[in-house]
């Protein structure tokens, strides 16, 4: 048994929040340079050369990329072989978004009920998933997910017989409603299979993979490309203004299911994906 | 007149508009706004509407002003604002008509605005500007001053006075129809995918 104190956990978390709102990851920063060697579109290359600019003026004055500096969703892989002392787990990641939300001068935008709709001040709580996993490690992998993207995510229930060709057509549409609102170029996290709350949960864990990064599993690699050439034939764009480069990616896990179900969900993620991880 | 053309085609916009001032806009038109603006989002404007149904007098002036729908992040000590970027302004749109009824004369923001936004452009002479979502470091540049005026206690999303030279913009939906995401996008739509 490995003991890992709450502080350590909340430092952690801490750190994830700043970092991740301050700088942009390597794999975006590829992606912005990907896309400025193929969209044809003047405004949206633009619009690109604009967003590595303001990815640079983040990093170097250790402002937010986005003022939505968004809600923080955290996955954990619990060792099972960890103890996690001095208090709780939940806690102490809340405590970390706290401390890290005020310390970085990062935007406060949760309220705390539905409907009183009054901000709890500092960020929190965050939207925590924990996974039980072999080990004596704690790995939290951290998301700033911003509001108008996930506005425009969505989710279905299929039957069996509208098969792959309605999972795909169904992604597409996403892509189509979310237009400019999400803040193009996209990248969709699908998760298919489980329940209704599995999947939902599979097309967020769907963005943690690098982007650009292959699907493990070569059928689903070859889907992923298939949609993502189809997202980027619309003609949205970057920022909606017509371009090449609607989508930056597509990522896509999935689960068994039941015999009467063919769950569809897309996260819809906007161009500022802030996504860390660390493993304590 | 508040809108004159640079040598590099971007129309130099200042504040306040008038009606002749609109109608020189035209969708996809590049716009470097100067003078003051305000901000304004959800919850703000669901503290001025029961005013305007009630026909009380708003926080603020709105004639021939320019409201900018974003929330922006805490200032670093020393600097005026943090990241300001636009947020979605279809939120917005259950409000917007009544404005433009009182005499706002422009909105910023991002994404599709409903068809009774559009109508009321037309109808009262106002247009709708876009900025980049998610460029909210760079677009911080351009502010100068920033004060709340009005709904201190909604944090983020107070009523600021922001005064702001040469803020990038473009104009996505004019007061004549114009409608930039529509061109825009059907020339690189390469099929109908459904």
């Amino acid at each position: 048994m490995r003991e890992i104190h709450v502080s350590a956990i909340a430092d952690g978390v801490k750190k994830l929040c700043m970092e991740a709102n301050w700088n942009l990851e390597p794999d975006m920063l590829r992606a912005f340079d990907r896309a400025l060697g193929t969209e044809r579109s003047a405004a949206g290359k633009q619009v690109l050369t604009i967003l590595k600019q303001n990815a640079e003026l983040a990093r170097t004055r250790q402002i937010p990329y986005c003022q939505d500096t968004g809600m923080v969703i955290c996955f954990v892989d619990l060792g099972q072989d960890v103890h996690v002392t001095g208090g709780g787990l939940y806690a102490a990641i809340n405590e970390g978004v706290s401390q890290g939300y005020k310390e970085g001068y990062l935007r406060a935008s949760i309220v705390r009920s539905p409907f009183d709709r009054v901000n709890t001040g500092d960020n929190t709580p965050a939207v925590i998933h924990v996974d039980v996993v072999p080990g004596a490690t704690l790995k939290i992998m951290l998301m700033a997910k911003g509001g108008g993207c996930e506005n425009r995510s969505k989710y279905t229930m299929l039957t069996p017989a509208a098969g792959l060709p309605g999972v795909k057509d169904f992604i597409i549409e996403c892509v189509k409603t979310a237009g400019p609102d999400a803040c193009p170029p996209l990248i969709l996290g699908v998760g298919v299979g489980g329940t209704f709350e599995k999947a939902a949960i599979l097309s967020k864990k769907a963005l943690f993979r690098e982007l650009g990064s292959p699907n493990p599993d070569p059928t689903l690699d070859t889907l992923e490309q298939e949609l993502l050439a189809r997202a980027n034939r619309l003609g949205i764009g970057p920022q909606g203004y017509g371009g090449d480069t609607t989508s930056f990616g597509v990522h896509i896990l999935t689960y068994p299911c039941h015999i009467t179900s063919l769950p569809v969900a897309v996260t819809i993620e906007c161009h500022a994906h802030r996504h860390k991880e660390v493993t304590l | 007149m508040s809108v004159s053309t640079g040598t590099d085609g971007i129309k130099d916009v200042h504040t306040p508009l008038s009606d002749a001032d609109v109608q020189t806009l035209k969708a996809g038109d590049r716009v470097r706004i100067s003078g003051v603006i305000y901000t304004a989002r959800d919850a703000a404007h669901g503290r001025l509407f029961p005013l305007i149904e009630r026909g009380e007098p708003l926080p603020i002036d709105v004639k021939g002003q320019i409201i900018y729908y974003t929330g922006p992040s805490p200032a670093r000590p020393g600097t005026v604002i943090g990241s300001v970027g636009p947020t979605t302004a279809s939120r917005m749109d259950k409000f917007t008509p009544a404005l433009l009824a009182l005499g706002l004369k422009g909105t910023i923001g991002k994404g599709y605005r409903g068809q009774p936004v559009k109508e009321a452009l037309r109808q009262h002479t106002g247009v709708y500007f876009g900025s980049i979502g998610g460029a909210g470091a760079v677009l911080s540049e351009f502010v100068k001053k920033a004060e709340v005026v009005a709904y201190e206690d909604l944090g983020t999303e107070a009523i600021r006075r922001l005064e702001v030279a040469d803020f990038p913009a473009i104009v996505l939906y004019d007061c004549h129809g114009g409608d930039l995401y529509q061109d825009g996008q059907k020339v690189y739509a390469r099929e109908d995918t459904k």
